[in-house]
């Protein structure tokens, strides 16, 4: 299948021996020119980048105070060392999240700090060389941002923002990304991650009403650009056809009709997507934001609904208000913005929606709880709310649940490996190997339990685990959307 | 006035204004850079007195680093709060009449001087010999618990063995703070202690010791999560400068 070996799923997960280097030349593709324009950033590397990075690292620590007190606080107490997911499936060392900051803290001692200038080795200062932008540009894209070291961090150091500013770094001096700089430039030019076009998007949709026309009777409706609907929903471009996503975009639509909800897609907000958040680049995730907040204008919606994406969550539910508010246009009795999991949950504790669970008596299922969801954001009106709510859907859709073992969901959940910005086959080796974690975790309740599917509420998650389960020996198709759960077990028709 | 006398006033009053101004100056740096966005570590609070709860389980019992390793965080929590009890128990030398609660944990504040070493050298250990921790240590992070153990074995080797006159000792540190300078003695162990207690001063604020006023400006742990209900305004929020120029 690959040059590289999967590893092996044990019964219990292991912390390795450290294994220096081996994931030394795991990089993804460098962006282009042509990429890295639309964004704001240089076409390739400037020539005097070294004090570009040093300049930019020092505007960074001055406009955000997350990264200055992360890069002074760490005591190297080694509480982060087998936290990551990355490190347990690779052994590399500098996977784990204090090695992974010290590449870029090494520079910030010996260019911000007096003891980093007068003793560099003394306290682990580095010069910015040409090989450690290189090891940055290989590790930096190691971390899938997904915060689980930050649980555990006594100063809560979060790995996911010195990896985003050291991205942000590397764009400004041209060394960015092919993928995610590739993609926000689709999202400028076309309106979505997948460069599907305001036509092909009416055509899916016009498929998907014909399909459940088909196979229920019922006349769910797709609906794109319908100006005077009340929710706008704004969801991964996954959803539109790739599986299993697009089963949930058919729960949503079910969802919706069968409460009554007027809603409609828009093709300028066709993206729920914000890759700007996985480059650091504050500039273009507000600009990718903001063409929320258009659309919902445009189209005189009075609320905002997101699709099942976890970064996605992330920036809609932390960032949007900050980013492209006030929203004080839209309805004030519902917040802003909604997941789609809110919704559905508070229709099922009104009683608006009807299930037959036994749709589902096929499946055995647990949930993945999506790092962004996990530990970025929040569903309903109390903390942990984002594992309570989509767990109760799930169990008013199915009779078979299962949670996996505690220390590997909730605020613990490990990252499905193809995160922040790392879902592209340049990677393929890193995001099987940073999925043993999930593996080894599935791999019990599938023998203890009987556990037949794994749910999800993120694209990528989706995306990722599609690919990565056939290498551990499970099916593909294992991966479901909570959606399409809710899909399968809804009653549509009246009510009675 | 011995030559000892002079140096370690002056000495003390220069570490004294190092520490408070540069930590000082610290704090005020991140005090000043802006939060951009909303990023506590989830769940969390939805509200600023939550908040102060999460802070204090987080400053007082080392809930996270509970969660993440009991080894580190037994050998961490007995330093800091046996630390804690020794500067208390120092307290004596600054003020007069000495607070009666201040007597009281006269004893205790031996024993935590101990109990200081052990978590010390077992936080050590664990940087030798645990080789995930000792990849991620600089000859800083192992000189700076060689500096703790040696002032606490300083300390306790003048409470034991070599004594020095106390009296005069705390007779010195009264006079540094009405500039009124009194002899010191001069017994080795006591200069030693001081000289030791006098370079962790120097080196705070240029150090990971930063990480005690540091954890109070931590974005994942004093935001509260109520983006929603409360927006979040920063330089972000009003940013005109759009990614790259628009060229419909």
């Amino acid at each position: 299948m690959a040059d590289f070996e999967t590893p092996e799923v044990k019964e219990y997960l292991d912390i390795p021996a450290l294994k220096r280097g081996v994931m030394g030349n795991s990089k993804p593709f460098v962006s282009k020119e042509q990429f890295q324009e639309p964004l704001g950033f240089p076409g390739e590397l400037v020539d005097n980048w070294q004090q570009v990075a040093v300049d930019k690292l020092g505007e960074l620590l001055k406009t955000n105070r997350g990264l200055q007190v992360f890069m002074d606080s760490c005591v190297k107490c080694g509480a982060c060392t087998d936290k990551c997911h990355y490190f347990l499936g690779t052994s590399d060392p500098r996977n784990m999240p204090v090695a992974r900051q010290d590449l870029l803290r090494g520079v910030y001692r010996r260019y911000y700090t007096l003891p980093g200038k007068l003793f560099p080795k003394l306290v682990g200062a580095m010069d910015l060389t040409e090989d450690l932008l290189d090891q940055w540009y290989s590790y930096y894209h190691q971390c899938s941002e997904c915060r689980r070291c930050s649980v555990y961090c006594p100063y809560g150091i979060d790995t996911a923002e010195v990896t985003m500013a050291a991205r942000d770094i590397m764009n400004a001096v041209g060394k960015g990304q092919k993928y995610s700089n590739e993609i926000i430039g689709k999202v400028f030019k076309i309106g979505n991650n997948l460069g599907l076009p305001q036509p092909a998007l009416e055509d899916t949709l016009e498929g998907l009403e014909e399909e459940v026309k088909e196979d229920t009777g019922a006349d769910v409706r797709y609906p794109l650009d319908e100006e005077g609907a009340e929710v706008l929903l704004v969801t991964p471009s996954a959803d539109f056809f790739a599986e299993p996503h697009v089963d949930g975009l058919i729960g949503y639509g079910k969802v919706f009709h069968q409460a009554g909800i007027s809603w409609t897609l828009s093709s300028h907000a066709s993206e729920a997507a914000n890759f700007g958040l996985f480059i650091g680049s504050m500039e273009n995730m507000k600009r990718i934001a903001m063409r929320i907040r258009e659309a919902a204008l445009d189209l005189g919606v009075k609320r905002i609904v997101f699709g099942e994406c976890g970064h996605a969550w992330r920036v809609a539910y932390s960032f949007l208000n900050t980013l492209a508010g006030p929203f004080d246009f839209l309805d004030p009795r519902y917040p802003v913005p909604q997941h789609i999991c809110e919704v559905t949950y508070d229709l099922i504790q009104r009683g608006a929606l009807t299930f037959d669970k036994s749709a589902n008596d096929h499946r055995r299922v647990t949930f993945h709880d999506s790092c962004n969801v996990a530990r970025a954001s929040r569903m309903g009106d109390m903390p942990g709310g984002q594992f309570i709510i989509p767990r109760e859907i799930i169990k008013a859709v199915c009779n078979h649940y299962y949670d996996m073992p505690p220390d590997t969901i909730g605020e613990a959940t490990f990252c499905c490996g193809g995160g922040g910005g790392l879902l592209t086959d340049d990677l393929m080796e890193l995001r099987v190997k940073g999925a043993l974690p999930r593996m080894q975790a599935l791999k019990q309740v599938v023998e203890e339990n009987g556990v037949t599917h794994l749910a999800a509420i993120c694209a990528i998650c989706k995306s990722q685990f599609s690919k990565v389960l056939p290498y551990y020996g499970f099916q593909m198709d294992q991966i479901v959307s909570v959606h399409q759960l809710v899909s399968d077990a809804i009653v549509l028709g009246q009510k009675q | 006035m011995s030559f000892a006398t002079v140096f370690f006033a002056l000495l003390f009053y220069a570490a004294t204004a190092i520490f408070l101004i540069g930590v000082g100056m610290r704090i005020a740096r991140y005090a000043r850079a802006p939060a951009p966005l909303k990023i506590p570590t989830t769940p969390a609070p939805t509200t600023r007195t939550g908040v102060v709860g999460r802070m204090v389980t987080e400053v007082v019992f080392f809930h996270s680093l509970f969660k993440a390793n009991k080894w580190i965080w037994i050998l961490g929590w007995v330093f800091h709060l046996a630390l804690l009890l020794v500067l208390l128990r120092h307290l004596r030398y600054f003020i007069e009449p000495v607070w009666t609660w201040v007597v009281l944990i006269q004893p205790f504040g031996v024993y935590a001087g101990f109990a200081m070493i052990a978590g010390l050298a077992g936080l050590w250990v664990r940087r030798l010999f645990v080789e995930r921790i000792r990849y991620i240590s600089s000859p800083s992070d192992h000189l700076m618990l060689a500096l703790l153990i040696a002032i606490a074995a300083s300390g306790l080797g003048m409470k034991y063995i070599w004594h020095t006159d106390i009296p005069a000792v705390k007779m010195f540190f009264m006079g540094l703070m009405r500039f009124d300078f009194h002899p010191l003695p001069t017994d080795p162990m006591l200069l030693i202690h001081l000289s030791l207690v006098a370079a962790l001063m120097i080196i705070f604020p240029f150090s990971k010791l930063l990480h005690a006023p540091g954890v109070f400006f931590s974005p994942t742990r004093n935001q509260a999560d109520n983006p929603r209900e409360r927006r979040h305004v920063t330089w972000i929020s009003s940013a005109e400068k759009p990614a790259a120029p628009a060229e419909q």
